[in-house]
């Protein structure tokens, strides 16, 4: 039970996002292009985290599955942005497969002018050796 | 030297029970002035009333505090009583200590503490009151109504009926409003016009009512029972007194490609017209942006066609100047606009619509004589989706649409799904939901009708996209229910539009100086108990202005607002509040501060001869009208050198009161 609050406070936190919000419209799975790949829709993931059903999503390849399109995002008539959700679970189960990040020191040798400064603060977040 | 009475009422054991009454009315005999404390279970019932009044008989009090509940439930009470044992209602002064001290304390020790202090600060103030003598002032006998629809004409018509005199000013060419424009009306599927041009004709035929179109009211001045308005009415370019209405001259006009604003611009009209068959007043009017002879001189061909030569090109706008003694806001409302919601498509594609564009295309008198056929190619339309919640319930602050439920969208949706399938059996309908809203006498019902009887796919879920394609529009959404994503190819696509007040609105509100809310809906002066009064006294709202609402709820909260004003009306004169801020003028410098933070206007500066010690000269100083003045106090607080006093809660009074608490 701990362990499944504190999945749920870090989802929350990363994402900055409040599943309370949400007013089951299924407007964002009305909109996702990826919709029949995924195992659990954008609505589900939105109640899943309410629930605190953190580690179902982490197992399911929904979180890659996610084109990170951000439609479900913009049309949310609540503003509860599941798209986020999803990006902040996929963090946290790329968090978890250990020290899966470059580290500053590696970013030099990736660094040239024709690489994006957002895509290097990515890398630090996420890029798997 | 004020001779004080102290009551401290125990409310039951709403006080008793955290402040031991005994205790503060005991303290409250120590204060100077203080004769006579008592305590008494219900001071608000017959017995604690005539406790009251023989204490101040048998102890020559001159003036009394209560230490009860918020003055807002007791006050007007306890200066009745007062009143009637010969005292002035304003040497009443009442210590709230169940709101704001036992109901919100746990331990008694604390409230009673806090009760002793409470009592304290009334009678320091008390010792400081003087009575105060309520004015009059007259109320003339005329009602304004702003706004000719639904609203507005049955508050007129009720005010009528009690003999009064009413102005109805419409913007638009003819009374009627939004109704006029709806097909049929939910649950009972009765036609809208049917019900309501026999209204507007009982509205003309009154002789009590005065109908003035094509006008908005431009400026209000003065206060409750008082008021002076100016109407713009615009030219019409047409003579109302000699049209008759036969309107030969709209199909003669060469201009034909004005929008038709009654048909929601669905097809084009000339620009002379009349917008629709029972316009009230029946009477054309050219549109200035778009009429030939107007714009270059050359044409006439309306004037020339004219047997009753109403025709007048050179007609000017006509300003009216008048007084009411009420005036009823009854603006309405319109659909949001759905262009910024790019998911539906609907500048994309003619053949998505909002529901009153819908209303339209089913509409006998609508551009397709009632037949339901699709904008782009006039087909008839085999499968038809209605997407519900468009623009509304979003998040506050959303670009997306509006946080509140506009009401009316679950019904109007379950009737046209209803009258597709009664008219078209052939049609596939399909209705997206979010929540089905029904609230109201056979709404459930007729909306289990629709999906019952009717067949009617309601599907519990948010359409996601709407994207035109090869003459078929893809609508993709979610069915929660089934938990899966549903595509249809349909025909037609028509969205539930969220309602939003009328433009107009804002301004109005200004103008009266009548609160609205974030969403501009005029806000009422109670949420339960005052629905059809704004706070701002002699006005008062009716229909969609005051937020969103059906047909029957409309025409019953325009009856109430037609009630309270028929309840002011039929006064002679009105009790003014003495409470009211003056001027020290000796004091003022002339600087209108005052003036500018007034929001009733009841400040005007004058040049006056002073006198005084060593004084004796011509100023500019501030004067308050009484009659306007609602004793808001944001004078008071603004004027930098203390000039500006309320009479009731002096600067004085409310500085012995600080010091009572802090002493």
């Amino acid at each position: 039970m701990e362990n499944k609050n504190l999945f749920a406070e870090t989802a929350l936190r990363i994402s900055g996002v409040n599943p309370k919000k949400c007013m089951k419209c299924g407007k964002c799975s009305g909109t996702c292009p990826n919709y029949d790949r995924m195992e659990y829709h954008p609505h589900q993931f939105v109640s899943m985290v309410e629930h605190g059903e953190i580690e179902k999503l982490m197992q399911s390849d929904s979180i890659y599955e996610c084109l990170s399109c951000m439609a479900c995002v913009e049309r949310c008539p609540r503003g509860v942005e599941p798209g986020k959700l999803v990006e902040a679970v996929r963090l946290m189960q790329i968090r978890m497969q250990g020290q899966d990040r470059k580290g500053p020191r590696d970013i030099p040798e990736f660094a040239d002018e024709n690489v994006p400064q957002q895509l290097l603060m990515a890398a630090m977040r996420k890029y798997r050796k | 030297m004020q001779k004080i009475g102290v009551f401290v009422c125990w409310c039951g054991s709403n006080i008793a029970a955290t402040v031991d009454v005994e205790a503060v009315a005991e303290a409250m005999k120590k204060e100077p002035g203080v004769v006579f404390s008592a305590n008494y279970q219900y001071m608000c019932s017959a017995a604690g009333q005539k406790m009251i009044q023989d204490a101040i008989h048998e102890h020559g009090l001159t003036g009394i505090v209560v230490c009860s509940c918020s003055p807002r439930m007791h006050e007007a009470t306890f200066r009745k009583t007062a009143e009637a044992a010969g005292l002035n209602p304003y040497m009443v002064e009442i210590a709230n200590i169940r709101e704001q001290c036992s109901w919100i304390h746990k331990d008694k020790d604390m409230g009673t503490a806090k009760a002793i202090v409470l009592a304290k600060a009334a009678v320091a103030k008390l010792r400081n009151d003087t009575p105060l003598q309520a004015g009059t002032s007259a109320v003339t006998k005329r009602c304004l109504v702003i706004g000719g629809g639904i609203a507005g004409i049955q508050t007129a018509l009720d005010v009528a009926d009690a003999g009064y005199e009413v102005d109805i000013v419409e913007q638009r060419p003819t009374i009627g409003g939004r109704m006029a424009q709806l097909d049929k009306t939910f649950p009972t599927l009765d036609c809208a016009a049917c019900i309501l041009t026999p209204k507007m004709v009982e509205a003309s035929q009154n002789e009590k009512i005065n109908i003035i179109s094509y006008a908005n009211v431009e400026k209000v001045s003065g206060f409750v029972g008082n008021f002076k308005a100016t109407i713009r009415k615009k030219a019409r370019y047409v003579d109302e007194t000699k049209c008759t209405g036969c309107s030969l001259c709209t199909t003669k006009c060469p201009s034909r490609k004005g929008k038709d604003e009654f048909n929601m611009n669905l097809n084009t009209r000339g620009a002379i017209y009349i917008p629709f068959a029972q316009a009230i007043p029946n009477v054309a009017v050219i549109d200035p942006e778009q009429c030939i002879k107007l714009k270059t001189g050359k044409c006439g061909l309306c004037e020339k066609v004219c047997s009753a030569g109403a025709i007048n090109y050179k007609q000017q706008d006509e300003v009216i100047e008048r007084e009411y003694g009420a005036i009823v806001v009854a603006t309405g409302f319109r659909p949001m606009d759905v262009s910024a919601l790019n998911e539906f498509a609907y500048l994309d594609s003619p053949d998505v619509v909002t529901s009153l564009e819908f209303e339209r295309l089913m509409n006998a008198a609508g551009p397709t004589k009632g037949t339901l056929l699709r904008p782009s190619d006039g087909k008839h339309p085999k499968t038809i989706v209605f997407i519900q919640c468009v623009g509304s319930r979003c998040e506050e602050n959303n670009r997306r649409g509006k946080p509140y439920c506009s009401k009316i969208c679950c019904m109007y949706t379950a009737k046209h799904a209803m009258l597709v399938r009664e008219k078209y059996p052939d049609t596939d309908v399909h209705v997206f939901y979010i929540d089905v809203r029904t609230p109201g006498k056979n709404f459930d019902e007729f909306y289990r009708r629709a999906a019952e009887q009717y067949g009617v796919d309601y599907i519990k879920g948010m359409v996601g996209k709407v994207a035109p394609e090869n003459g078929k529009l893809m609508v993709q959404g979610s069915d929660l229910i089934e938990n899966k994503q549903v595509k249809i190819a349909a025909d037609m696509v028509v969205l539930a539009t969220a309602i939003e007040p009328d433009p107009t609105a804002r301004a109005i509100g200004t103008m009266l100086t009548a609160s609205m809310d974030t969403n501009d809906f005029f806000t009422e002066a109670h949420p339960k108990l005052r629905p059809v009064e704004s706070p701002t006294a002699g006005v008062f709202l009716s229909g969609v202005a005051q937020g969103p609402k059906d047909i029957p709820e409309t025409v019953a909260q325009a009856g109430a607002a037609a009630a309270k004003v028929i309840g002011l009306l039929a006064k002679d004169h009105l009790v003014t509040n003495p409470c009211v801020a003056q001027t020290n003028e000796l004091m003022c410098n002339g600087c209108s501060q005052c003036e500018k933070v007034c929001p009733y206007g009841a400040i005007t500066y004058i040049d006056k001869e002073v006198r005084g010690p060593g004084v004796r000269e011509v100023r500019r100083i501030a004067q308050v009208n009484p009659a306007v003045c609602q004793g808001c106090g944001a004078c008071t607080v603004t004027c930098p050198s203390g000039a500006m006093d309320l009479k009731g809660f002096s600067n004085q009074q409310i500085m012995a009161e600080v010091d009572a608490i802090c002493r």
